[in-house]
């Protein structure tokens, strides 16, 4: 055997493929799953923490800066594995799929707060006296003047962010939820073939690349809204 | 000029921020259907007072009516009386990611509760007293500063305010656009708006406003007809705050 069928024998080893493949369009569906509960919730509870935020209620804010510090400090593995193996011996019984959407949105919902808090903060002081100088309430400047606003500018921050921290769904692997990896690896195990590692990176890939690309999109489309 | 209401009432406000005090105990009447003309050298506490007179600015000690209505007094209802109040910045301070229309009716809409389709006429009408009628759907961005300038006027117009107020309402415009924003205003006056302008327009001063106010140092110095503040300025600090203009 040549070096040459020596690699496809071991990286894309057509028997294995066929076997194993299933297994891993099956580890893309639950990783788009975990992806997509965790983007909707981390930037709608970022979006209404830095909202909160804004009133400057003074115990309030020092709860979400702390909050935020924390979460931003930790490496979120460590979350992880602190609540799947820790919260059952005070018997609380979250499934991993439970545990890494908790997670990783808590995670996003922290580095969302402080992009949407930036985003608030660059609006100009005027804005807020325009619209409160003709009667609108703080709550109604905030979600009719300023919001819409702070949210276009944090557009391409906030993309590149909620890419780097969806990608921790590998992280499931370590808890048993079947995403792409966690399927790679068992098949890879099985297998004895290392073609199941090489199917998820292409997942990966096929997934994530066109993310990055819209996400380079609306950075050059959004650009003007940070002039 | 015969004796009306008065619209808006000042007495003894004093404003100060931390240790500096901007205002040091002003009285000012303004009359329905009056102009009055703020002037003085800056910083001595023209936007303060106007900013304090719909209470962007807590005032420390004071009283101020607007039509009737202490505007200070914790039980008042500050957002409802601000529809009443109309204000407009020298930096415009449009909202940039709505439509003119859109930056028109956002208070009728929210504040005020108006229909959509109720809204639209009246910022329609607006707009189109400040001449700008075929610009509804434009963004700010996409006009003049004069223009700009003429939608925050009808924006604050379109709630049929009391009182208007304008702080510097010219000053960051090219002077070839300043006349366009000045016409607005004369005929906003015409039309018997009761309105305060803190402004450095001596010319549209003399020949718009009934009354012409000199403020130095948190104070008013003296007040007067344009013709008496202009022509016979009584007090050193007005004649030399004019004479430093003249130059
Ligand atoms: N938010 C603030 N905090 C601290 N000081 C302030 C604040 N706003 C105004 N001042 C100070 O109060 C004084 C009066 O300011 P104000 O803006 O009322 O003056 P002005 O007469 O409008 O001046 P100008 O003609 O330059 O606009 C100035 O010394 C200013 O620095
Ligand atoms: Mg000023």
């Amino acid at each position: 055997m040549d070096s040459t069928t020596v690699f496809l024998d071991a990286f894309l080893n057509r028997a294995v493929i066929d076997k194993y493949l299933p297994d891993i369009l099956w580890g893309m569906i639950i990783t788009v799953e975990v992806a997509l509960a965790v983007v909707a919730t981390g930037i709608a509870l970022g979006l209404l923490l830095a909202a909160v935020r804004s009133f400057r209620v003074r115990p309030v804010n020092v709860l979400i800066v702390l909050f935020v510090d924390v979460l931003r400090a930790l490496p979120p593995l460590v979350l992880i594995l602190i609540i799947y193996f820790g919260l059952p011996s005070v018997g609380i019984r979250l499934s991993g799929f439970a545990v890494l959407w908790l997670v990783l949105s808590l995670v996003l919902a922290a580095f969302a707060e402080e992009i949407f808090w930036s985003g608030i903060l660059s609006i100009r002081k005027g804005q807020w006296e325009a619209a409160r100088s003709t009667g609108l309430t703080f709550l109604q400047t905030l979600t009719h003047v300023i919001l819409p606003q702070a949210v276009r500018m944090t557009v391409p921050p906030l993309t590149n962010r909620t890419i780097a921290i969806t990608k921790n769904t590998a992280l499931g692997a370590v808890i048993g939820v079947p995403e792409i990896l966690m399927q790679a690896q068992t098949a890879q195990s099985f297998s004895g073939n290392a073609t199941p590692l090489l199917l998820g990176a292409l997942a990966y890939i096929v997934l994530f690349v066109p993310v990055v690309v819209l996400g380079r999109w609306l950075e050059t489309r959004f650009a003007w809204g940070r002039a | 000029m015969p004796e009306s209401v008065a619209i808006l009432e000042v007495t003894g406000l004093r404003k100060s921020f931390g240790t500096l005090e901007v205002l040091r105990g002003i009285d000012l009447t303004v009359r329905a259907q009056e102009l009055v003309f703020v002037i003085g050298p800056s910083g001595s506490g023209k936007s303060t007072l106007l900013r304090c007179c719909n209470r962007l600015e807590e005032p420390n000690e004071g009283s101020i009516r607007v039509d009737g209505v202490e505007l200070l007094d914790p039980k008042t209802d500050i957002n409802a009386m601000r529809q009443r109040i109309g204000m407009v910045f020298q930096s415009f301070n449009l909202y940039p990611h709505m439509t003119v229309l859109a930056n028109v009716t956002l208070a009728l809409r929210k504040a005020l509760g108006k229909g959509r389709e109720e809204a639209r006429a009246i910022g329609e009408a607006a707009l189109a007293r400040v001449d700008l009628a075929d610009k509804s759907s434009a963004y700010p961005a996409q006009l003049s500063g004069g223009q700009q300038q003429r939608v925050a006027i009808a924006r604050a117009m379109a709630l049929e305010p009391k009182i208007m107020l304008f702080d510097e309402p010219t000053s960051s415009l090219d002077p070839e656009l300043v006349g366009s924003v000045l016409a607005v205003m004369r005929e906003l006056r015409q039309d018997g708006m009761t309105m305060v302008v803190v402004s450095h327009e001596m010319r549209f001063a003399r020949d718009a406003a009934d009354r012409v106010v000199f403020m130095d140092a948190g104070q008013i110095v003296e007040q007067g007809p344009p013709d008496r503040i202009f022509g016979a300025p009584q007090h050193a600090r007005t004649q030399s705050f004019l004479a430093d203009f003249a130059a």
